[in-house]
């Protein structure tokens, strides 16, 4: 750019009219008018531009290209919000169904609990005592009682202070102390069943059964049925040593 | 003296009077406002030369718009418009670069 000769304005001199500006003044006035025009679209210009509007001075082009962007900015954004929902909306069901399991899971663990003992069971059931005045009961005697009572569908058996279980052991007896999983049991027995009262009454003293051995041994079979039985004995959880549940 | 004043003036009675430019001018006018500096720093270097001359000034002012409105113009039809006023702005800065390199070793000798 140094010392370029060009003429400064690149612009071929024609002769032209000379009457054409003339005069000084009209030469000036022209000059005059010119700037004017270009002071007046300068300030228009930089007025335009820094307008609070920034779209408003570009190039279709241009505003093509931002619509664009938006249109795929606005696309992008509502795949995303769907795929949320589809977040959310398996969220939900997955709670459901993890309520669900938990529902069911409280309910094995009531059912399991009641059939092992580990809670307390209340329901219409039957009172009975057995007196044994010669102490002539065996262990095994009493063992048929508990047979008894679940053979009538008995769900929950308290014998004395114990809770009967599926593990449940007697042992003694006929002189010796009848021992129930380890507790010393002293006549009279009382035993509290939950179930159908009437079919567990029938079986306790059905012809030949347990109410004749009694009797048989001088002791006596009585049985309350009762409309709500109480059995407030519980036992621990039975751990297993070697078992695993298999998958 | 009178050009400077007209200058002022007009930057003025664009503040002033607040015109908004009309749709079909936007795109041309920034273009033209940088070839009508262009002619006027080219007057003012030819005027310190001590070649000026309204004639040509007037001409090479006139003609410098409207040349850069109708490469503009052009563009737009062809659908490069935003590259030819890019390259517009680049001829025009430049020439207008080398006008201030000449005003300005008149101004300060150097």
């Amino acid at each position: 750019m140094n010392d370029d000769d060009e003429k400064p304005t690149e612009t071929p001199e024609r002769p032209a009219p000379r009457r054409w500006l003339a005069g000084r003044h009209a030469s000036s006035a022209v000059i005059g008018v010119l700037t004017l025009i270009l002071g007046f679209g300068i300030a228009v210009q930089v007025r335009a531009n820094s307008g609070s509007d920034a779209l408003s001075g570009l190039r279709e082009d241009d505003l093509i290209g931002i619509l664009d962007n938006q249109d795929a900015r606005a696309e992008r954004l509502r795949q995303q919000i769907a795929e949320q929902q589809r977040n959310l909306a398996q969220l939900q069901s997955s709670g459901d169904r993890s309520a669900a399991a938990r529902k069911q899971a409280a309910e094995e663990q009531t059912a399991l609990g009641i059939l092992l003992g580990t809670v307390a069971a209340t329901g219409p059931g039957i009172t009975a005592t057995v007196t044994d005045p010669k102490s002539q009961l065996s262990g095994e005697d009493l063992l048929d009682v508990i047979e008894e009572l679940r053979g009538a569908g008995a769900e929950a058996i308290q014998f004395g202070p114990v809770r009967i279980s599926t593990d449940s052991a007697f042992s003694g007896g006929a002189g010796a102390p009848v021992t129930v999983d380890g507790t010393t049991l002293t006549a009279p027995y009382r035993v509290i069943a939950i179930g159908d009262p009437k079919t567990l009454d029938t079986a306790l003293n059905i012809p030949g059964g347990v109410g004749s051995t009694v009797r048989t041994a001088g002791g006596a079979l009585t049985v309350g049925e009762h409309k709500t039985v109480t059995i407030s004995a519980i036992r621990a959880l039975p751990k297993t040593k070697y078992t695993k549940p298999a998958r | 003296m009178i050009a400077g004043a007209a200058l002022v003036v007009g930057i003025i009675l664009g503040l002033v009077l607040r015109p908004t430019v009309p749709g079909w001018l936007e795109p041309y006018l920034p273009i033209a406002v940088v070839a009508a500096l262009d002619a006027v720093f080219g007057g003012l270097r030819a005027r310190l030369d001590g070649i000026f001359d309204a004639k040509v000034f007037v001409v090479s002012f006139i003609s410098n718009v409207l040349v850069a409105a109708l490469i503009v113009f052009l563009g737009d039809k062809l659908g490069v418009g935003g590259e030819l006023s890019t390259a517009v702005v680049v001829v025009l800065g430049i020439r207008i670069f080398g006008n201030a390199a000449a005003i300005r070793r008149h101004f300060f000798r150097a």
